[in-house]
This record gives structure tokens, C-alpha cells and sequence, in this order.
């Protein structure tokens, strides 16, 4: 029927100011409650394309189009793009001393608001408190400021936090399993779960490194990123043919 | 950026409190300063002789005294002292009940933002309106407690005795040039008197403003906490814009008992042309523990270090200060401990932003007298800059005679980051509204220590000053 959720189309990307490409004609295309599994090898732009998805300034898109619901983000603001859907769980959060990530939220959540609009502060308040304990996470927890301190456990569920307070249409999910324990890797899995169960048209790209987190979280595709291009597409079992073989077998695949 | 335009037309980067209400003064000194003046000054509010010779002094060890070197660019304040008036009195009398208090000047209350509730909700309100006290209310069980809060000109009137045995023995005339040039001519400020034990729960608050072109603010406070008592004082004040430098130079005195707890708290937003060279000093004794928590704002200089003389064993000070320079400001600032006791306690904590061409600087004092066994004092400052051009510096003096204190420094510069500004941004705020946020979230562990309105103005304030910064 309609585009796809996210289409990205010979994407190509380096540092500002900077020669040298590391994302070198990306092809994706997301459909609308589909996940994504996205795997590689370290260093081959996962993380890139990813932030270059939700607009960090740091990277200048040199060629090829990112579209979102059919409509080209690449002179959208980061935070227009949140608003109008893409969520990234950062591989690394930035810490803001002194921001409650009560406070963080809600003002996160006011920026969605139509101007005029009043915000539904018990409203938000019970929503906040509900998604804190689908994510098992202690009610103090909201009070504590933003990423200052936290265990990368902690980092990690707060990130999903903020994806089921902000309902987003896209999630980019950047090694959002690396550094959590079994357990917390369940529960943060069943969180992105139950929010794809609520929003079936919810979107999900998740990177990782091991396939580990796709025992839970089931992907519909899993792509494969080697220096900077989609290596490979296949379906699940990519994943369980990844882990047993690693990603020498698809060692670069030659420049044309 | 586009943003930025929108702020100009808006004319929203223009300083909010920058209006002036139709000033009618009932009495105008000359500008410039000279022993006449003083005398005047002393006739005018009907001052006994002591004081008059007191002020006269103090002139004398004010043009004794050159100008420091130190701290920040006063090399055209002479000029600027040529040209201010050294007193003004809005009214010819005190005014009891808020029914009296003319309308333009309660205009003034209305367009400062001071709301009906507030003072309703506010048991005292002293609020200074050019030189003088206009408006003064107490509630009436503080008056049954025996708890004093007078303008100082009351409190030398009313209570002599009371008054000549403290005034000028925690900021004697001599310490500094602009404590000197103070004692010569102040005007306005409180009296604070609270009884041996008296606890006082309601925040005693002052508001006021300078608002006649040219004018000089020379506030003077003088505060007694007896044993055991506690109080806490805040004073706020915004003034408009004028063309012509303007100076402020107020004389704060705080002399807290054996045992009392005090605390002051201060806001200040000045336009940004004038000078503001305040001293405020406690004397705090035994197990007593006085608490300053300041908040700089505009001004085209700010130098101002609240001090605590810890006199008596045990006795705990505390300085907690938030500075922001903005373009063309310079914020000097910081605090003052001295040690002269055994076992006494004392912690800086010193947070400025700098923006632009804004500079801001910490200069702080430790002192630990020989024999203060087992004194103890931490300081922290730290330092936001907001883009590539702000700066800031540190100065911490430290003398150390005693070889049991323990000190500790920490000092700390951070630019607001772009991967902070990215990461709120991520999550739909925009640039500014995220520096905002980076900016509250740096002075949040001040702004919680203030009462709710305040955090709020302070962070209104601050967002006023940024707002037009991002780009
Ligand atoms: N901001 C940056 N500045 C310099 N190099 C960068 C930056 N971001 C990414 N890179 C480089 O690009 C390559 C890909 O990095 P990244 O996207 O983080 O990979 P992955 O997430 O797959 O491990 C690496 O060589 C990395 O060093
Ligand atoms: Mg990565």
C-alpha cells in the first residue's frame, strides 16, 4: 500500500570537515511494524548510521536520501525528526547533571504539543509510572538525573524508558543489549515488545552485536553492515549463521 | 539561525525590566560627592550627631583609599562617580499600610512581577524604592516574638542603643574603599533584630529597585541573630536600563550568636551598565552557622565576595553562588572564609555561566588562623561556558597558619556539549530549550536550595539573559 516506514536510499556520509566516508551507499528499506535486526562488525558505521538517521550535526550526508513515512528528513533538526516519530536509544547517552529525568520527560513530551495545548500532568504522571514498572525500574529512579552516574545497565533502560514515554513511529535501537545481564536484557526485550504489541506499526532497527537479544526480541530481517554498505540481507536464521560462522565470510565484499 | 531572528523582531532580547516609571522625588542631592552632601544626607533623616560624624569619617578614609587593582575594570568609575546622586527620598514619609503606597510605584511592583499573591502570602515585605524604605509591613506575630525588621533609618531611630552597639563592627570603614565610601552616605537597607531563641519560619524578605537615572544605591543592613535563633532574609532586586553608568555599593553586616542559625539569600539582576561593589560580611560564633546563598546576575562589573568570620568553636559558614556573565559582563565573584577558631567548619560552592564576550571569575579566600585546631573547609567551584569565546578564571587564596586544617579545593570548566545538546535535542527540544535545560541542570544544586518562586525567577532570569545565545 503505502511507502515504507523508513527507506534509505545510497546513503553516504563522513565527519564534517573531515575526508574519508564511513557510510559509503546505504540501502534499506523498513516497513511499518517491522524490526530489523542490524549487525557488523565494530567500526563498520552501525552507530553512524544511526545517528546520521536522527541528525547529529557531526556527520554531513554527502549523497542519497533518508525517508521517513515518505518524507525526506535530511534538513530536518534533530528535534524535529523526534517529533515527527524517529527515537534513537543511544549506543552511549549523554549525561545531563542536574535534569530529573521526570523533568526531562515531561518537558520532552510538551515539545510534542500543538501550541496551546495543555499538558495532562497526572496523565503523565501515571503513564511515567507504568512504563517504569514494565522496565522493572525502582519509582525513586524517576528523580534521579539523566544518565549522571548510572550504571550502563541503567543507561540502557532509561533510553527504552524515554521510547515508551515518547511513543515514537521509529526506534532505533543502538547495542541497546550490550553491557545489560540476562536479566535485565529480558526485561528491557519484553519492554520493546509489549510496545510493539501496542503500536503494531511501531518500527524497530536494532543494532547489535550478538545475536543473543534477537532470542527475544524476533526480527522479520536482519542485515549485516560491513564498512559502511548492507553486506547482506536474509531472515532470521542470518543471525544464527553469523554467530557460527562470524562475519569472515562476507569479508568486503570487493569495490566495484 | 533562524531562531535568532525570530527574537530580534520580537524584541525579546531586550533587557525585560528595562522600563521607567515617572519618578517624582520629594528631595534630589546634586550630583557628585562632597561633604555637604553628606551632611545633607545626615540633616535630611534627622540623624543623631554620632552618626554624622561616623559618615563624615568615612569620607575621609574614602578619598584616602585608592581604587583597587584587583578584580575587575574600574577605571571609569571616578567619572561615573561624578555624575550619580548620592541620595534621593521618593516620599516624605514611611508608609504603614500597602494603601498608601503611591501608584506608580506600586506599578513598578506590578511590572517587576512581584504578584499580589506573593505579598499576601509573604509575612514581611520591606521594599526599597529608590533610596528609601516605601513600604514596610511585619506581620504581627513576629512583632509579639520580639523579632525587629525595620529600614535601617528606623532601626537607628527606634532602637539607638541597640543599633550603635553593633553597626559598623563586622565591616568596619577602613576595610575597603567602597565600605567606606558606604558608611559616608548609605541609605535605605534593614534592621533585622531577632530575639534569643526565636525561630522564624516565614522568610524576611526585601524587594528593591533602583529606578532614577544616575543614582547611586548605597543600601546599608545591618542583622542580629541572638543565641539560638534562626531567620532567613532574602533580598531580590532588578533594576532598569539607563544610559549613563550606575553604581551600587551596599554594606550588608550579619552578626550571628552563639548557637543561632542565619541565612541570607540575595538575587540580584542589575542592567547591564552598572557597577556592583557590595560587601557582605558575617560574624558567626560558637556553633552558630550562617548560610549566604547569592545569585549575580547582569551588571556591567559585579565584585562581591559574601564572607564568614568564623569567631566562635564549631562555627559552620557557608557560601553558595551562582554568577552568569553575559555579553560585555564581568562577574567577579566568589566568598570569603576565615578560620579563628578551633573546629570551625566552612564550604564554598561557586557556579558561573559565561556567554559571549561575558567573563566570569572566581576569586575566593581561605584563611585558617594559627590555633583554629581542626578547622575544615572544601570549596568547589565550577565553571559553564556557553560557546567558544566566553571565559572564566579562577583565584583561590589560600593561608594556611594552623597545620591541623584540612582543605580542599576543586575546581572544574565545562562547555555545555554538543553531545548533550544533540541528545535533548533527540528527544524533541530545541537548541535553546536544551541549553536551557543544560544551564538549569547546572545550577540545580544552588536552585534547590532556594525557596520554589526564587528557583523559578533565578531560572527565568537566566533563560531571559540566554534567550538569543543559541547559534
Ligand atoms: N564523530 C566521529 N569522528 C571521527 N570518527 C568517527 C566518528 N564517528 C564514527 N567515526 C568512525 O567511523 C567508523 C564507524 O564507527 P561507528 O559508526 O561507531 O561503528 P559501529 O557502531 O559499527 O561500531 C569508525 O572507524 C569510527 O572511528
Ligand atoms: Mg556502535
Amino acid at each position: 500500500m503505502s511507502e515504507p516506514l523508513l527507506s534509505i536510499r545510497g546513503l553516504r556520509a563522513k565527519v564534517e570537515g573531515e575526508d574519508g566516508e564511513i557510510l559509503r551507499g546505504v540501502d534499506l528499506d523498513l516497513e511499518r511494524g517491522e524490526v530489523h535486526a542490524l549487525m557488523g562488525p565494530n567500526g563498520s558505521g552501525k552507530s553512524t548510521l544511526a545517528k546520521v538517521i536522527a541528525g547529529h550535526p557531526a556527520y554531513e550526508v554527502t549523497a542519497g536520501e533518508i525517508l521517513f513515512e515518505g518524507e525526506d528528513v535530511l534538513e530536518l533538526e534533530p528535534d524535529e525528526r523526534s517529533r515527527a516519530g524517529i527515537f534513537l536509544a543511544f549506543q552511549y547517552p549523554a549525561e545531563i547533571p542536574g535534569v530529573s529525568i521526570a523533568n526531562f520527560l515531561r518537558t520532552a513530551v510538551n515539545s510534542r504539543l500543538d501550541e496551546g495545548e495543555e499538558m495532562d500532568v497526572f496523565g503523565f504522571q501515571r503513564t511515567l509510572t507504568e512504563k517504569m514498572e514494565m522496565l522493572k525500574m525502582d519509582p525513586g529512579f524517576a528523580t534521579r538525573y539523566v544518565n549522571d552516574g548510572f550504571s550502563g545497565g541503567e543507561k540502557k533502560r532509561n533510553e527504552i524508558l524515554q521510547m515508551a514515554v515518547l511513543r515514537p513511529a521509529l526506534g532505533v535501537l543502538d547495542e541497546t543489549d550490550s553491557g545489560l545481564d540476562i536479566d535485565a536484557l529480558k526485561v528491557v526485550a519484553r519492554g520493546v515488545n509489549r510496545l510493539s504489541e501496542a503500536d503494531e506499526a511501531l518500527g524497530v532497527l536494532l543494532i547489535t552485536h550478538y545475536k543473543r537479544i534477537l532470542n527475544y526480541i524476533q526480527p522479520d530481517v536482519v542485515h549485516v553492515m560491513m564498512a559502511g554498505r548492507i553486506a547482506e540481507s536474509g531472515g532470521a536464521s542470518l543471525a544464527d549463521k553469523l554467530e557460527a560462522e562470524g562475519y569472515d565470510w562476507l569479508q568486503q565484499p570487493a569495490t566495484v | 539561525m533562524p531562531q535568532n531572528e525570530t527574537i530580534a523582531e520580537l524584541g525579546l532580547d531586550e533587557y525585560k525590566y528595562g522600563f521607567v516609571t515617572e519618578d517624582k522625588p520629594v528631595f534630589k542631592a546634586v550630583p557628585g560627592l562632597s561633604s555637604d552632601i553628606v551632611r545633607q544626607i545626615s540633616r535630611h533623616k534627622e540623624e543623631p550627631e554620632w552618626m554624622l560624624d561616623f559618615r563624615l569619617k568615612a569620607l575621609d578614609v574614602y578619598y584616602s583609599k585608592p581604587m583597587p587593582k584587583w578584580g575587575g575594570d574600574l577605571s571609569k568609575l571616578e567619572d561615573t562617580l561624578d555624575q550619580i546622586y548620592f541620595y534621593l527620598k521618593p516620599q516624605d514619609q514611611m508608609e504603614r499600610s500597602w494603601d498608601d503606597v503611591p501608584q506608580e510605584i506600586k506599578d513598578t511592583f506590578e511590572k517587576l512581577g512581584i504578584p499580589e499573591a506573593e505579598r499576601k502570602a509573604l509575612a514581611g515585605v520591606g521594599a526599597q524604592y529608590e533610596s528609601e524604605m516605601v513600604y514596610h509591613s511585619l506581620k504581627e506575630q513576629w512583632e509579639e516574638q520580639g523579632v525587629i525588621f525595620e529600614s535601617i533609618e528606623d532601626g537607628l531611630a527606634k532602637h539607638p542603643e541597640l543599633f550603635r552597639q553593633y553597626f559598623s563592627t563586622v565591616v568596619p570603614t577602613h576595610d575597603n574603599k567602597f565600605a567606606a565610601l558606604n558608611s559616608a552616605v548609605w541609605s535605605g537597607g534593614s534592621f533585622v533584630y531577632i530575639p534569643k531563641g526565636v525561630k522564624v519560619e516565614i522568610p524576611l524578605q526585601a524587594y528593591f529597585r533602583v529606578n532614577a537615572e544616575r543614582m547611586g544605591q548605597f543600601e546599608r543592613t545591618l542583622i542580629i541573630c541572638e543565641e539560638g535563633a534562626e531567620a532567613h532574609y532574602i533580598e531580590g532586586c532588578t533594576a532598569p536600563v539607563y544610559s549613563t553608568d550606575s553604581f551600587h555599593s551596599g554594606v550588608i553586616e550579619i552578626v550571628v550568636k552563639k548557637g543561632a542559625r542565619f541565612r541570607y539569600t540575595t538575587i540580584q539582576n542589575w542592567s547591564n551598565n552598572m557597577y556592583n561593589l557590595v560587601t557582605q560580611r558575617a560574624l558567626v560564633h560558637e556553633d552558630a552557622k550562617m548560610e549566604w546563598l547569592d545569585g549575580n546576575l547582569g551588571s556591567k562589573l559585579t565584585m562581591k565576595y559574601p564572607s564568614c568570620f568564623l569567631v566562635g568553636e564549631r562555627a559552620h559558614g557557608e557560601i553558595l553562588s551562582i554568577a552568569y556573565a553575559g555579553d560585555g559582563q564581568h562577574q567577579d565573584t566568589g566568598g570569603k572564609v576565615i578560620h579563628a577558631a578551633p573546629n570551625t567548619t566552612s564550604q564554598i560552592t561557586s557556579k558561573s555561566i559565561s556567554k559571549g564576550l561575558g567573563r566570569s571569575s572566581y576569586r575566593g579566600l581561605c584563611k585558617v588562623y594559627d590555633g583554629a585546631e581542626g578547622a575544615k573547609s572544601n570549596v568547589e567551584c565550577d565553571a559553564l561556558l556557553l560557546d567558544e569565546q566566553s571565559r572564566t578564571d579562577t583565584y583561590p587564596y589560600i593561608e594556611i597558619d594552623e597545620n591541623t586544617a584540612s582543605i580542599g579545593h576543586e575546581a572544574t570548566v565545562s562547555k555545555v556539549g554538543d553531545e548533550q545538546l544533540f541528545y535533548l535535542m533527540s528527544r524533541g527540544l530545541d537548541e535553546a530549550e536544551a541549553m536551557a535545560m543544560i544551564v538549569r541542570g547546572f545550577i540545580e544544586p544552588v536552585a534547590k536550595e532556594l525557596p520554589l518562586e526564587y528557583a523559578i525567577e533565578l531560572n527565568r532570569l537566566i533563560e531571559l539573559e540566554m534567550e538569543g545565545s543559541v547559534g
